[in-house]
């Protein structure tokens, strides 16, 4: 349990996926200009990648790692190479019965979150989420607990960014740093402010 | 014909960079750049994935159904990511290991998605190529420029071979530990994306509020 907290919270502030890892930044800049958005975002963001990390964990450890087939009979077929293209499409699949069922039960929340949704199959967030857990080989509550971690850390950093953002509008910048580049500044600083959390351990 | 071949190679490095103009796939830009052995890797890995799905994408167009395109598009750059990932774990394992995922996240670089989606699914294959390439090209460019000097100013070296001799090494350069550093990265793009818009002004971003001056007062 204390292993899973200290994972938490490393993956929230540590190793923020936004801020240190620069995943989901495309994103990140484009749709960070007013905090209520950013929030809707960044909460279909964690919801997402809550659900996408431990089914690719699923799908990693009873389908492609070596050995994994042989409850079906194949004990010596290694299908790791397909990791990628069946990470995608888990995302993919996810987020569209996600779509659906928010759209059939939850039409407010559909209505809120609808136009991200789409957005998010292509955010580097929630694919990088999954390749760190392959590559840091964590078994199912591992992968559950950093998905949800990460997916908070980068609602975390989006919706700050915007807060950020909606004060900076009003100040005077120089034309050519207008926009994108002040934007890029600041997130350099955001990501040092967040890079004082390294020395924390539990 | 030749000549706006030749624009569709040319336009994405400076007019129309994707990354400082369109804002498009700076998750990898930023993570892999702290030495350019990396940086020089990855830049290759996205020429060609973005050059040739574009060019698959291109042939395939009058065959992908519009409302399953997207996962169309997706599996054939998903295919070819995979192949480049096994590509460099073979040839360069010690550089596949630096890069980690950031070479399956070419599958979520919105440069490839956003080439294949504009610009391959209306033109043919070999223009599609060349406007792949031609972006891939605008997006190694800055990678290699934000590499330079972070592993220049950072740790002396270039390549690996050293210019500076570091103070450790009995030279004369302190090294800047903060350029190897993620927040550096984000500093320096918004420097360069600075320089560029002051060069071509038209890319300039409108301000939503003006700053008022005293005679307008």
């Amino acid at each position: 349990m204390e292993g899973l907290i200290s994972l938490a919270v490393k993956a929230i502030f540590v190793e923020n996926l936004a801020l240190s890892f620069f995943l989901g930044m495309c994103t990140f800049i484009a749709v960070s200009k007013k905090i209520s958005t950013a929030i809707g975002l960044g909460v279909s963001v964690m919801i997402v990648q809550s659900i996408t990390v431990p089914a690719n964990n699923i799908i990693l450890s009873y389908l492609l790692k070596p050995g994994a087939l042989a409850w079906a009979g194949f004990p010596d077929v290694d299908l790791t190479f397909l990791g990628l293209i069946s990470y995608i499409g888990v995302i993919a699949a996810l987020v569209q019965i996600l779509e659906m069922i928010l759209d059939k039960y939850f039409p407010p929340l559909y209505n809120a979150l609808g136009i991200f949704l789409p957005l998010i199959t292509v955010n580097c967030a929630i694919l990088g989420g999954s390749l760190f857990m392959v590559e840091r080989d964590y078994n199912f509550s591992e992968a559950t607990t950093y998905g949800i971690a990460s997916g908070f850390g980068w609602a975390l950093a989006i919706a700050t960014m915007a807060g950020v953002r909606e004060k900076l509008k009003y100040s005077d910048i120089p034309d050519g740093l207008q926009g994108l580049g002040i934007t890029f500044i600041t997130a350099g600083l955001m990501a040092m402010a967040f890079m004082c959390f390294s020395g924390v351990k539990l | 014909m030749s000549q706006t071949r030749k624009q569709l190679l040319t336009d994405p490095l400076v007019d129309n960079n994707p990354i400082t103009l369109q804002v498009l796939g700076i998750c990898s830009a930023l993570a892999v750049t702290s030495s350019l052995n990396v940086a020089f890797v990855m830049s290759l890995a996205v020429i060609a994935v973005c050059g040739f799905s574009s060019l698959f994408i291109s042939f395939l167009r009058h065959y992908i159904p519009n409302s399953i395109r997207i996962i169309v598009q997706m599996v054939i750059i998903a295919s070819l990511v995979i192949l480049v990932d096994q590509i460099i774990k073979a040839y360069a394992y010690e550089i596949s290991k630096t890069l980690s995922v950031f070479v399956g996240l070419i599958i979520t670089n919105c440069i490839v998605m956003g080439r294949a989606e504009a610009f391959a699914m209306k033109n043919k294959p070999f223009e599609s190529f060349i406007d792949g390439v031609g972006n891939g090209l605008g997006y190694s460019l800055l990678l290699m420029g934000v590499g330079v000097i972070r592993e220049l100013f950072g740790s002396g070296s270039l390549f690996g071979i050293m210019i500076f001799e570091p103070v450790s090494n009995g030279g004369w350069y302190v090294p800047n530990g903060l350029l190897l550093l993620p927040p550096s990265a984000f500093f320096i793009i918004g420097f360069f994306i600075w320089g560029v818009r002051t060069w071509k002004k038209s890319q300039v971003e409108a301000r939503e509020y003006k700053i008022q001056t005293l005679e307008e007062h």
